[in-house]
């Protein structure tokens, strides 16, 4: 379980999280909401260590994460597919799977993992060989999905998957989100698309400006006319698959 | 502004020039050779620092090859000083006019800096359009090139043998005068609208760009000018040693000043004067070190470079604990300094500013420190 | 000698030339892709191998074991210099971090002037480096060619490991993108711990084949080749591998070229002028030969 309690954050002089206290059970699908800059993204950072909060409290299944290098904590299970992708676009499609599992001792589970994410996503499969940077943004997309779950994760955060993308490769992105909550994957959702990522989440949290607003259940944010007016008047019908 | 408040604003201006006159004048008269001769350098230093804040520290463009500069300042015042007499024996095949001529001191300063400055015009046009570390290497490049130049060009410069002859025309007033002069043009730049522009640009070039600032143009100036002071610098330093080569330009110059900036500060034209007095005061020290010296009955021996990797030494640990350097790009606020001495209540209304508030940086803007070295 | 033959002798001196640049260039390339550092220190341990391999000469060691240890010895100076003076600083702006390796060059420059005096001393080469082949008209060094065979083989190597070797594929993965590299698990550390070892390694060839070609070492030894290798890296497109050594026999051969071809009034100034040409080239091809043309859109 992840668990953040009182969690402070700034950079220099900007005061990015404000007393952030929010908890993952082991199996949900928790999602972050928020506007641009409202600090979902340094909440990832924060627990994946790359960043260190002033005050507050981060711990997964009792460790401690303030004080443990990102190195370890990956090696938790914690893994962060971060904001724009970032794949190696250098790297072939296969060897940016193969650095997912670089932290990995179980080598043969590796492999059984790979055809895993051939499985779910057929044209990286297709694509093996060509370099990250040739692939289209939905395919980029798709290999950061596969890279992490390489990783084998025990909680996995995915920051903002539908940025850029055509509504046709959102609803594909879901469909594999929703295919890796019911296998059991633990999931922390940041996401500006509302509408999808309700449409999936157990839970969630709405963040303004370094604070949580609101938190509940997928059910009661769906019916918060609050949400309703703030993001789902501007975003298209969409009917979750 | 009422006449009362201009006054008042430069008063601590005023007070640090009358001081800086008093001591000048104490050192002159009552100091050993020995610590003229170091007053005499901290001065020279001080242009050097200083113009090299200005295109570097204000600019954000690293410029690792300003030594070239001063080279060509110091030969080509020099050239132009040398008694006629000894360019017949030393410059035998100097061009006509100029192995009949010997000038005086300041046409011939100002010589040196204007031919750097031409220098500095043509390689900058094609330097500046590069970036970070692209356009270090490429300024590095200059003062290789330079250096080829001065040990081959022996018709002018004597190639790699010495240099010597200068007539010792720098005395502790003329380089003072120089130095107070460059610090105000300097600091006077970074807070005219030019100094904003260049600073906008250093800190993030597509903004600058997309609000109308030239800065092609601008960091041309800045290197420009800067070579100008620096050349200067270099005829001052040429008529205090009378005598150098090109390998007094080189490599370990430069690091000297950059270090001396970095110190302070860069953007900070007090913090570049901090800087030279620390490493200065250190330098001579360590070099005292570095003849070896008796601490009681202990005999300590020569250590050569004791002064450089103390100073390599210092440079890293600044790096890594202030990279701002010690004035974190900010000015000293004199003001706040006198009304701490002075009791409230003689100064009349408070002044927002005083003379010596630096450029535009009062307060710590969230990336000043990100914009250190 | 005929026109033909006398371009092969050059090509040869140009290759030659250029494949040590390339192993110096390499050193630097990786570095600098992975930490955004150009490590002017590099340049120095060419020095220290070239150093620890007189020294045990001089104690009656043969060739190849002392010119072993003073490849060793340059490796571990590169994995020291990372640890205590890098490591530090990482995160830091270029600008500081190069000024940083600034500062180590100094220091161990000075240290070494204190330790060894900054006379040159005589490095000794077994007579099968100078031996001179002949082949028709063309006279080839054995020099030459061990380095060309050394540097061939060198590079084959590393291009294995950076393609089937997992540190290698992290290694070109941290370079490409560190903080996502950090996400994944890759044990930065660990990696750029890796990068220093082997371009250190690659220097200390560098400087056992450089002494035995110039025949004598000196405390500033090691200033030339490094800004000889870093205007190769710049002229390649910094941080590039692939540039790093194209640019290396680029440079090789510009060099042996103007020597040539420049009258011999103006052969002294050689070295400005593949300055003046790098210069010119940056100023078209600003991110070097490999780099990306474009520039930034606003």
């Amino acid at each position: 379980m992840l668990k953040l309690d009182k969690v402070d954050l700034s950079y220099g002089h900007v005061h990015a999280l404000k007393g952030i206290s929010i908890e993952v059970q082991d199996g949900e699908l928790v999602t972050l909401l928020g506007a641009n800059g409202a600090g979902k993204s340094s909440i990832l950072m924060a627990i994946s260590g790359i960043v260190r909060p002033q005050a507050g409290s981060l711990s997964y299944d009792g460790t401690d994460l303030a004080r443990a290098t990102s190195f370890d904590i990956v090696n938790l299970g914690v893994i962060h597919c971060p904001e724009g992708r970032r794949i190696f676009g250098a790297l072939s499609v296969l060897e940016n799977l193969r650095m997912g599992a670089v932290r990995r001792k179980d080598k043969q589970d590796a492999r059984a993992d790979m055809d895993f994410v051939f499985s779910l996503f057929p044209v990286l499969g297709q694509r093996k060989n060509q370099s990250g940077a040739t692939l289209s943004g939905g395919e980029q997309q798709m290999l950061a999905i596969g890279r992490a779950l390489m990783a084998k994760p025990r909680l996995l955060m995915l920051d903002e998957p539908s940025l850029g993308l055509a509504p046709i490769m959102v609803q594909a992105i879901f469909k594999v989100i929703r295919e890796l909550h019911q296998r059991g994957v633990t999931i922390l959702l940041v996401e500006q698309n509302v509408r999808q990522a309700l449409a999936v989440a157990d839970r969630g949290y709405v963040l303004t400006s370094g604070s949580v607003m609101f938190g509940g259940s997928g059910e009661e944010l769906r019916a918060n006319p609050e949400i309703e007016k703030a993001y789902l008047s501007t975003v298209p019908e969409m009917k979750p698959q | 502004m009422r006449p009362e408040a201009r006054v008042l604003r430069l008063a601590p201006s005023a007070l640090m020039l009358a001081l800086l006159a008093l001591l000048l004048a104490a050192a002159d008269l009552w100091a050993g050779d020995y610590v003229q001769r170091i007053v005499i350098g901290i001065g020279i230093n001080v242009i050097l620092v200083v113009s090299l804040n200005l295109s570097s520290g204000f600019t954000g463009v690293f410029s690792l090859g300003h030594t070239g500069f001063m080279a060509i300042g110091a030969y080509a015042a020099s050239v132009c000083t040398l008694p006629v007499a000894l360019k017949a024996v030393n410059l035998p095949s100097l061009p006509g006019w100029l192995s009949h001529t010997a000038l005086p001191f300041l046409p011939a300063t100002l010589v040196g800096g204007i031919v750097a400055m031409c220098v500095a015009f043509v390689v900058g046009i094609s330097l500046m359009r590069l970036k970070g570390a692209y356009v270090s290497v490429a300024t590095l490049g200059f003062l290789v090139i330079v250096q080829v130049i001065l040990v081959n060009w022996d018709q002018v410069t004597r190639g790699a043998r010495t240099f010597a002859g200068v007539p010792p025309f720098t005395t502790i007033w003329n380089v003072w005068i120089w130095a107070a002069l460059s610090v105000y043009l300097v600091w006077r730049i970074g807070r005219s609208p030019f100094g904003r522009d260049m600073r906008a640009a250093r800190d993030d070039e597509i903004a600058a760009r997309s609000l109308g600032v030239n800065v092609l143009r601008s960091r041309l100036l800045a290197f420009c000018f800067s070579a100008f002071l620096t050349g200067v610098a270099g005829s001052l330093w040429a008529h205090f040693i009378t005598s150098f080569s090109p390998k007094s330009f080189f490599f370990v110059q430069a690091f000297t000043v950059i270090t001396m900036l970095v110190i302070g500060g860069l953007g900070s034209v007090s913090g570049s004067v901090i800087g030279v007095f620390i490493i200065t005061v250190l330098s001579e020290i360590l070099r005292n070190a570095e003849r070896g010296m008796d601490v009681g009955s202990v005999h300590i021996p020569p250590i050569y470079g004791a002064s450089q990797i103390l100073m390599a030494i210092l440079f890293v640990l600044i790096i890594v604990f202030k990279p701002a350097g010690l004035m974190g790009g900010r000015e000293i606020d004199l003001s706040s300094v006198i009304r701490r001495i002075v009791p409230r209540g003689w100064k009349g209304k408070n002044s927002p500013g005083t003379a010596k508030n630096g450029p535009g940086t009062g307060k710590n803007r969230p990336g000043t420190a990100k914009n250190g070295p | 000698m005929t026109g033909p033959e006398l371009i092969l002798q050059q090509l040869i001196n140009a290759v030659s030339i250029g494949s040590l640049y390339a192993l110096m260039a390499i050193g630097l390339a990786m570095v600098f892709g992975i930490l955004r550092l150009i490590n002017f220190a590099h340049g120095d341990l060419i020095m220290v191998g070239s150093y620890v391999a007189l020294l045990l000469i001089v104690l009656g060691l043969p060739f190849l074991i002392a010119a072993a240890a003073g490849i060793l010895a340059s490796t571990l100076a590169g994995l020291l210099m990372e640890r205590l003076a890098y490591r530090p600083i990482r995160g830091a702006h270029e600008i500081a971090m190069l000024l940083t390796s600034f500062s180590v060059t100094i220091l161990l420059e000075n240290l070494a002037i204190i330790l060894f005096r900054p006379t040159s001393r005589p490095f000794p080469a077994p007579a099968v480096l100078h031996a001179v082949i002949e082949a028709g008209t063309l006279r080839l060094a054995g020099l030459d060619l061990i380095a060309i065979a050394v540097a061939a083989v060198l590079l084959l190597a590393l291009t294995l490991f950076v393609t089937r070797t997992e540190v290698g594929i992290s290694m070109r993965a941290a370079a490409q993108d560190l903080l996502a590299a950090r996400l994944m698990g890759i044990n930065v550390n660990k990696v750029i711990a890796a990068a220093f070892a082997i371009g250190s390694f690659m220097a200390g060839v560098v400087g056992i084949l450089w002494s035995a070609r110039v025949g004598k070492i000196d405390p500033l030894m090691g200033f030339n080749p490094v800004l000889k290798a870093f205007v190769a890296s710049v002229i390649g497109g910094l941080g590039s591998l692939p540039g790093a050594v194209i640019g290396a026999y680029v440079l090789g051969g510009l060099e042996i070229l103007l020597q040539g071809l420049l009258p011999s009034a103006l052969t002294p100034y050689r070295d400005a002028f593949v300055f003046v040409i790098l210069i010119a080239l940056l100023l078209f091809r600003p991110n070097g030969i490999l780099g990306s043309t474009e520039k930034e859109k606003i």
